[in-house]
């Protein structure tokens, strides 16, 4: 089982990535469950949600200490919440950031998610749209494929924008 | 069709293709999601229903009576203290004989307050008359509900049947959902004794003492009917779209030593947690109960036995594991896991197992032991 953890901030659209991206997964044939935690949640403050990709049903609903990987949306929330807690060794990170970090130990990635937003004048509310752009992101880390992202993209969301700004982050990320 | 969906989103899409003409509800947490979207089903044209939004539960339980004593298909949805508002009238739809069918999310009763999974809420209308079901999966969720107007409506039972899920995990996860192509799996609602103004009769009159007690036996031969009736329906479902169910859902018990028991969610980790122990030698099983009331037969002979309640009857213990040590006899090792929810992982089940004292009670993340 794969195991994700997504951070990110109230309003940011980190719960609706968890479901796009078991939505691709279902796609590539695979089981999934998307979990956001719920609790006193509010626009704004930090977040987080799972997402457990396998090749049979899923049977578990406690919540996942050890991820296999770590999805940070939104960059702000590392000052205020560990996000390698319980990360297992050699794991790996997405980061929503024009620049990548150094993890020691773990395999981090990076892609400037909040600007191909901009770009695609993907913005709700005043905030940029991140939980598209993401999956093209996840696509090319090898989490699900690229022609499921876009299925699910287009089956959840009628603009397509959204499927040119996963394309953009799917260019944009480093081999 | 495969889709990924909530557990609330899957019990409405269930509820829309059984297409009941009356709906009434109120909203709670964390059921509000499945009336919402029933809402928006019946306002976007897609379920031809009358979607009665009432001023509470008891309402809710109130309307869903009115309309189903004239013959028509029923629903509602509640959770916690928007079920123990209608405790009335659920005792008065079972007594009534009305196939109503009801989503009940699991959620914790307060204070304190507590919007998370428990089974007191659903296990507090035990003696009500209802049927009660309990799944563990969000495709689950869609089939249970498909399948319990089915079971609800036909003549031999002719009570009501109550969905429980687990608030949150299982409410508001997302998994896939394969949803089925219903055709004519659910019958045309037909009830012998509809209000019907050509034929004037009386309904709800008083009942004496010569008479009370046959109508309450007449309630629990529907009960004990239910089981054949049950069977029948989850075998032509399995027939017709694939998928298995039955009283209880048992995993390796064949040759297990240790059986472990629980509903809901906490059933299904349980099953992560027996492949653990079956790893490191010890013959585990697990054994999932799903429906509740009927009360299925249990066949546990010769095997040491672990139940997890994720509920209380203060003063007593485990309702669950009271439940099974008076109908099956045996001792067994009673763990309280999960209250307002609690969270309790595969591996804590596995503890559970390997610490097992036969006979006593234990209160998970309690220090104290009775």
């Amino acid at each position: 089982m794969f195991e994700i953890r997504i951070h990110s901030r109230g309003g940011q659209g980190g719960v609706t990535a968890a479901r796009l991206l078991a939505m691709a997964a279902l796609h590539d044939g695979k089981y999934a469950t998307a979990c956001p935690f719920y609790g006193a949640e509010r626009r704004g403050a930090p977040i987080v949600s799972f997402v457990l990709i396998d090749d049979k049903p899923i049977k578990v609903y406690s919540q996942i200490r050890q991820p296999d990987m770590v999805v940070v949306l939104d960059e702000s929330v590392m000052d205020v919440v560990d996000v390698l807690h319980g990360l297992r060794k050699g794991g790996r990170i997405f980061l929503n950031s024009p620049v990548n970090k150094e993890f020691a130990g773990f395999e981090c990635k990076n892609v400037d998610l909040t600007g191909i937003a901009l770009r695609e004048n993907l913005v709700v509310a005043g905030s940029p749209i991140l939980n598209t752009p993401v999956l093209g992101a996840l696509a090319k880390m090898g989490v699900i494929t690229a022609d499921s992202a876009k299925k699910a993209i287009r089956e959840m969301l009628s603009d397509e924008h959204n499927v040119k700004a996963a394309e953009a982050a799917y260019k944009e990320m480093s081999a | 069709m495969k889709k990924i969906a909530t557990g609330n989103k899957a019990v409405a899409e269930a509820v829309m293709q059984a297409a009941p003409t009356v709906v009434a509800a109120y909203p709670i947490t964390p059921q509000t999601e499945i009336v919402e979207q029933i809402a928006e089903f019946v306002t976007s044209g897609r379920m031809p229903a009358k979607y009665i939004a009432v001023e509470s539960e008891h309402s809710a339980m109130a309307a869903c009576i009115g309309a189903s004593i004239t013959g028509v298909r029923t629903f509602t949805a509640t959770s916690s203290h928007g079920l123990l508002y209608m405790h009335e009238m659920t005792n008065w739809a079972a007594g009534a004989r009305l196939p109503i069918v009801m989503a009940n999310v699991n959620r914790s009763l307060g204070p304190g307050w507590n919007i998370w999974a428990e089974h007191t809420d659903a296990l507090q209308e035990r003696d009500t008359g209802w049927l009660q079901v309990y799944v563990s999966t969000v495709q689950e969720a869609y089939d249970a509900t498909l399948m319990a107007f089915r079971i609800a409506e036909h003549h031999d039972v002719l009570l009501p049947v109550m969905v429980n899920l687990d608030g949150f995990l299982l409410s508001h996860i997302m998994q896939p959902v394969d949803t089925v192509e219903l055709g004519d799996f659910i019958p045309p609602i037909h009830l012998p004794y509809a209000i019907d103004p050509k034929h004037p009769a009386g309904y709800g009159t008083l009942t004496g003492p010569d008479q009370q007690f046959k109508f309450r036996w007449e309630i629990e031969r529907s009960m004990r009917d239910s089981v054949k009736v049950i069977e029948e329906t989850e075998k032509d479902f399995a027939k017709r779209f694939g998928r298995k169910y039955g009283f209880t859902e048992d995993y390796r018990c064949e040759d297990a030593d240790v059986i472990v028991i629980a509903m809901g969610t906490l059933g299904k980790e349980a099953e992560v947690a027996v492949d653990l122990l079956r790893n490191e030698g010890i013959k585990a099983g697990s054994m999932r109960i799903r429906w509740l009331r009927p009360f299925p037969k249990l066949d546990l002979k010769g095997k040491e036995v672990v139940v997890i309640d994720r509920d209380y009857s203060f003063g007593f213990g485990g309702i669950v594991a009271g439940e099974i040590r008076s109908k099956t006899g045996i001792s067994l090792y009673s763990v309280i896991a999960g209250i307002g929810g609690q969270e309790v992982t595969y591996d804590d089940i596995a503890g559970f197992v390997r610490t097992r004292r036969i006979g006593e009670e234990f209160w998970f993340g309690v220090n104290a032991h009775v």
